[in-house]
């Protein structure tokens, strides 16, 4: 069993290390992504001053939006953004061949360096803006603009859960990707269609709450929203009970869902590949 | 051959590229128009559960939303080789070839690619500017027609300035500098909205620091007739050529200093 996980293993590290390498960038993220917290935070500010009435019954009051747009912020980098570079650039020179060559489980194999590459932008972008939004802004006297802390303990837990089962959602829509990129010989394509509907389903452009009342099902229910949507609502204390459960289960149900249509269409892929270059 | 007979054939050549994987173009096309209707769609339904935003109307802030559009993608489909300037040109040492061709290196790197793609975000930003002027009273004609092409224009100049001061900068760097990413990206995101939703030390920043406000906010008040100074508000898309200049000012000398990679 050991024995077994080991070369998955060893992708993942070696994938996290090279991702870590790489502080330059995840500061250039953290500043562009405060800056874009900002902007954010100052046109919420104005809706909600501007409306009083409308401002009540909203379903999110703003200082939960505020903490809202800082966790999708810190957690960007759960995005699906594009397939694994590396394997477009073999996609491209024609390596690709080499990855069969390998006595591996090509979509745990894919699966791991995906994990660990989205994992590695993550953690210190992360930090930073936890720490910038949490600690850097209360202290400045910009409180109101500030991340609050979860709800509570029992649902910073939950919250951790659902950020793990999004990192499995997020890793399984790239194995994905990597596929069209194979099937399509260019990795554009495929993220073009899918950053698009991860930003705005998962509520990384406006929190899903404040969607019109009638879709509200339809958006908790997509896969998307376990990418950032599910563990907001898990932060703030919004989801108890009965509802906590359906949120973590449709989380489990999607990745699911996405690892057998990955496998399969792999497969497929993999049956009729076509390799360019030489 | 003059330079824009030079650099029609530099689009030509990078046109016919970009259709080699049409499937590939074709999602991206189509992604690339979801991506930016979206953006649209989230500030609709903002309006829809607010009403208002400070007394503006979604109509209004579809003006701005459709302008700030517009001049970025216009920029996008020709500044592509500045914005892949550190990575494509100067890690790999491929600009020293151009420095070796008798043409300036600006017009060169604007014909690096003409890239198709930002078309479909100049596709709904035409379509979101003409939703703003149906539901939005503006000055007649005559006025408005001169002044949009006006702002247009220095808006282009203005995110033009943006991707050449950052390739200018990864000559320090070594590599396409994201941060970069607050001003273009980021720069359409403030745009979308009237600069008076923002805080005053953040609308000074972008209108006389940075020249944003200047080329899209200020136009935009003078065209709804809403400006309290529409003399200086007409002749404030000029900011965006001033700003263009001095980033091609910077660049050539950053050019002057440039020292090889060497690989």
């Amino acid at each position: 069993m050991i024995r077994a996980a080991t070369p998955y293993l060893a992708a993942f590290r070696a994938r996290w290390r090279t991702t870590m390498r790489y502080r330059a960038a995840a500061l250039a993220g953290f500043v562009t992504q405060c800056w874009w917290g900002v902007i954010n935070i100052m046109i919420y500010a104005a809706f909600y001053h501007g409306a009083h009435d409308a401002a009540g019954t909203a379903p999110l009051g703003l200082h939960q939006t505020v903490t809202y747009v800082w966790i999708m912020q810190g957690t960007l980098a759960l995005m699906p953004w594009s397939c694994d570079p590396e394997i477009a650039d073999a996609v491209r020179s024609g390596a690709v061949a080499h990855e069969l060559l390998r006595p591996i489980d090509l979509w745990w194999w894919w699966s791991c360096r995906a994990t660990a590459r989205i994992l590695g932008r993550l953690v210190p972008r992360a930090l930073l803006i936890v720490a910038f939004a949490g600690l850097v802004l209360p202290l400045a006297g910009l409180g109101a603009w500030a991340l609050r802390p979860p709800a509570s303990l029992p649902d910073a837990a939950l919250f951790a859960l659902s950020i793990l089962m999004g990192l499995a959602l997020s890793a399984s829509i790239v194995v994905l990707l990597n596929i069209v990129t194979v099937r399509t010989l260019s990795p554009a394509g495929g993220s073009a269609v899918i950053t698009p509907l991860a930003l705005i389903l998962s509520g990384n452009l406006l929190p899903l709450a404040l969607f019109p009342g009638a879709v509200q099902t339809l958006l908790i229910l997509q896969p998307f929203a376990g990418l950032g949507d599910l563990p907001c609502r898990f932060w703030l204390g919004t989801l108890h009970g009965g509802r906590a459960i359906l949120a973590l289960g449709q989380q489990a149900a999607w990745i699911a869902a996405l690892t057998l249509i990955g496998r399969a269409a792999l497969r497929r892929a993999l049956h009729r590949l076509e390799i360019q270059g030489g | 051959m003059n330079g824009f007979a030079l650099w029609r054939r530099y689009a030509r050549a990078s046109l016919s590229g970009q259709m080699r994987y049409p499937g590939a173009f074709l999602m991206q096309m189509a992604g690339h128009l979801a991506t930016t209707l979206m953006g649209f769609a989230a500030i609709w339904v903002l309006f829809h559960r607010f009403g208002t935003v400070r007394g503006w109307t979604v109509g209004q802030v579809a003006l701005f939303y459709g302008l700030v559009n517009i001049q970025f993608a216009l920029t996008e489909t020709i500044g592509y080789g500045f914005e892949r300037f550190g990575d494509d040109f100067l890690r790999t040492g491929a600009f020293d070839r151009l420095l070796l061709r008798p043409r300036w290196t600006v017009l060169q790197l604007l014909g690096h690619q003409f890239r198709l793609r930002p078309l479909a975000r100049l596709a709904q930003g035409a379509a979101i500017l003409a939703l703003g002027l149906a539901l939005t009273p503006v000055r007649p004609l005559p006025f408005t027609l001169p002044m949009m092409l006006w702002a247009i224009a220095g808006g282009v100049a203005f995110f033009l300035g943006v991707l050449i001061g950052q390739a200018a900068l990864s000559f320090r760097t070594i590599e396409s500098l994201e941060i970069v990413n607050v001003l273009t990206y980021g720069g359409v995101e403030a745009g979308q909205y009237p600069f008076d939703l923002y805080a005053r030390w953040f609308r000074r920043l972008m209108t006389y620091a940075i020249p944003l406000g200047a080329v899209s906010y200020e136009p935009m008040l003078a065209i709804m007739g809403r400006s309290p100074h529409p003399m200086a508000a007409t002749l404030a898309p000029a900011a965006g050529f001033a700003f263009l200049a001095i980033m091609l000012l910077y660049w050539q000398v950053a050019v002057r200093r440039h020292a090889s990679t060497g690989s």
